[in-house]
């Protein structure tokens, strides 16, 4: 008998650690601000759900909106979705639980979204996408979607092309590097791209995979690449990411990048602005992730109950790479 | 029955008899959908081609694959060891870039070390969770799994650390004997753990921790030693193969870095034959396993398999290699002859399970 009590009080012990553990693990993967219902003080919360910290580009995006919310005295309540939806969905109803003022968030994915969006409009609460659209047929779910217009992007990519191959006479084979299959930037950048270079015939699409945005993806994709096609004239990477591993994938085949193969890139990172500047990219069409300030002022806006436009973009450029080496010195991300 | 016909039995009765023919049939699919696709030519002093990208990318995944091996024969399983990955690879990332000359190899050594140093920590953390604390592997190794990857961004500070360093490089792309050093390394360490537990004892303890954990320590083996032991060589394969994925790419990505490797080390194993209820284990199953994943990852992109359609073509051949491995699947398809016999009874008992 007295074992078996033993082996209970053992057990339970087990349990309540396990449970204790548990409970911390999980708590530090939110990285959520589970606070107590805002306090009315007058001041202003939002509740942004951030896609994740998959690239130096979100974590300049982060820091833009961390930085500009504690400047114009906003209460910013952030969660980190690590790449998932479900993270994001749970944030997302967190935040209405909380009563938040205004819900900011850049969806991981396009689709699924209109039981939360739904949720947060019958709680009154208005919520602003940020740089990632969704594809909600209601557009009443939402009040604004502030970001870049990846359509653009891809096709002033295209158009760059369109514009440098137009003396080539015969056919030009382009590769392709997608970003992470389904989300909005790899549907719009690879849609306005192919508007673009529709208008040359001679431009050819001739390979395109997903290399997940990451450098890793992006390499591994070029090299089977490289194999398969023994030419090819230009690569578009969906983001500079991509670029910069495709970059050690092609300098591994013995060719040069920027002169053998023509790369064009989309976001202008610091690592892919360096990569320009010293003539290994040709072309980067800018993605600004400093939308901060513009979203506080939209939240402020949107809580004061002032009509804004559906639609804002964010100011942004292209880069040739004479424009990186002067743009380079005060990049700050 | 014709010796012939009991070869042929023998063979196809082989554990790793379809991982083989599954791993063939891939290749030859590349081949007709793309001559050239075995060829290997020479290229800046080493061998260039297909085949060698396969074995630089597998390289990672076997040593991860070793490690999980040997947890899973104890029963366990390690769901850390991506995320240990990321870790190890952006300790050493941030300390390379933290040194004046990146091509010193005293700075890359020391970050070796640390990145080695601070997977023996975790893996330790996650030993005596499983074998002290008694807490189900599957979840003491979730903890790690979530918050390793926080950790590993809280070395990162979120962004990506880009390195220039010649040697570390190396870890990753450099050749040796015109092979990439990176399969050496890998069949380094399977040598070893190879030769630790088939030539001594080690092994079959193992096996027999994973067979009756608490019969096994009744017998006079220290079980819950054994079940720390193991979780502490999965850390290290796992850090490891973190430098081999950073080194790849000359950058340490917190995200990105060893993201579902643990996924792809479980399916291995088992591809290799290795039960997930523990007992048995085979290292050589487990490379094997790990060259047929990565096999199936570089046939999607060599044959421009859109990524709409990918997930499902990898998933088709992962289930089709599953089924026809099992004996019971097999038996029931099987034209003539009696059945062929079940699998061993004691792998589909339920365990007792002993908290060390």
């Amino acid at each position: 008998m007295l074992t078996m009590g033993k082996a209970i009080t053992r057990r339970r012990a087990v349990a309540v650690l396990t449970a204790t553990l548990l409970a911390t693990g999980l708590a530090a993967c939110g990285n959520s601000d589970t606070g107590e219902t805002p306090a009315d003080d007058g001041k202003l919360t939002l509740g942004f759900s951030q896609v994740g910290a998959e690239s130096g580009w979100r974590t300049a995006n982060t820091n833009s909106i961390k930085e500009s919310a504690a400047a114009a005295g906003i209460e910013l309540k952030f969660d980190d979705a690590q790449g998932k939806q479900e993270n994001q969905i749970t944030a997302i109803r967190n935040y209405i639980q909380q009563k938040v003022d205004v819900i900011a968030f850049s969806p991981v994915v396009e689709s699924g979204w209109d039981t939360v969006l739904k949720e947060a409009k019958d709680a009154g609460i208005p919520v602003i996408l940020t740089d990632r659209a969704v594809d909600s047929a209601d557009k009443s779910l939402y009040k604004t979607f502030i970001g870049s217009d990846f359509v653009k992007e891809g096709k002033l990519s295209g158009e760059w092309l369109v514009n440098e191959t137009k003396s080539a006479t015969g056919t030009v084979n382009i590769v392709e590097l997608q970003g992470t299959t389904g989300s909005a930037p790899a549907n719009d950048r690879k849609k306005g791209f192919g508007e673009a270079i529709a208008a040359n015939p001679n431009l050819k699409i001739i390979a395109s995979q997903t290399g997940e945005f990451t450098r890793a993806g992006g390499k591994a994709v070029m090299e089977q690449f490289l194999k398969a096609n023994p030419k090819i004239d230009v690569l578009f990477a969906h983001n500079d990411d991509m670029g910069l591993g495709a970059l050690e994938a092609i300098t591994a085949a013995g060719k040069v990048p920027g002169k053998d193969i023509k790369i064009i890139t989309i976001d202008a990172v610091k690592d892919g602005m360096q990569a320009l500047a010293d003539g290994k990219f040709n072309f980067i069409a800018e993605c600004s992730p400093l939308l901060g300030p513009q979203l506080m002022d939209l939240a402020k806006k949107v809580k004061a109950g002032e009509t804004i436009p559906q639609r804002i973009l964010t100011e942004e450029t292209t880069f040739t790479p004479e424009q990186a080496k002067a743009a380079l010195p005060n990049r700050k991300y | 029955m014709s010796t012939s016909k009991v070869r042929w039995a023998a063979v196809t009765g082989h554990s790793l008899f379809w991982p083989v023919v599954a791993l063939l049939a891939l290749l030859t699919a590349n081949t007709i959908y793309r001559p050239g696709f075995l060829s290997v030519e020479m290229k800046d002093g080493h061998l260039y081609g297909s085949l060698i990208d396969i074995l630089r990318l597998a390289a990672p995944l076997i040593l991860v694959g070793l490690g999980m091996t040997l947890v899973i024969a104890t029963g366990g399983i390690d769901l850390s060891v991506g995320s240990m990955c990321a870790i190890s690879g952006a300790i050493a990332c941030l300390h390379i870039s933290q040194q004046p000359d990146q091509n010193a190899l005293g700075g890359v050594l020391v970050a070796l070390a640390l990145g080695v140093g601070l997977s023996l920590v975790l893996g330790a953390w996650n030993g005596a969770l499983v074998s002290i604390i008694g807490i189900q592997p599957i979840i003491a190794t979730l903890i790690l799994m979530v918050a390793g990857r926080g950790l590993a961004q809280l070395i990162t500070e979120g962004q990506i650390i880009t390195i220039n360093s010649e040697p570390y490089k190396a870890v990753g792309v450099g050749y040796l004997l015109t092979l990439p050093i990176s399969i050496f390394i890998a069949v380094g360490v399977a040598l070893v753990v190879a030769a630790v537990t088939r030539r001594t004892a080690l092994g079959m303890i193992i096996e027999s921790v994973g067979g009756n954990a608490e019969a096994s320590r009744l017998a006079g083996i220290r079980s819950a030693r054994i079940t720390f032991l193991v979780y502490v060589i999965s850390a290290v394969c796992a850090g490891i193969a973190g430098f081999m994925v950073t080194a790849n790419v000359s950058s340490a990505d917190g995200n990105a870095a060893g993201l579902w490797i643990e996924l792809d080390a479980i399916l291995a194993v088992v591809i290799g034959g290795t039960s997930l209820a523990g007992g048995r284990f085979s290292l050589g199953g487990t490379i094997l396993g790990a060259l047929l994943i990565q096999t199936l990852t570089t046939t999607v992109y060599a044959m421009n398999i859109s990524p709409q359609t990918a997930l499902l073509f990898k998933a088709v051949v992962v289930i089709a290699v599953c089924l026809i491995q099992a004996p019971a699947f097999r038996a029931k398809f099987a034209r003539r002859g009696p059945a062929a016999p079940a699998a061993p009874l004691a792998a589909d008992q339920p365990k007792e399970q002993v908290p060390a």
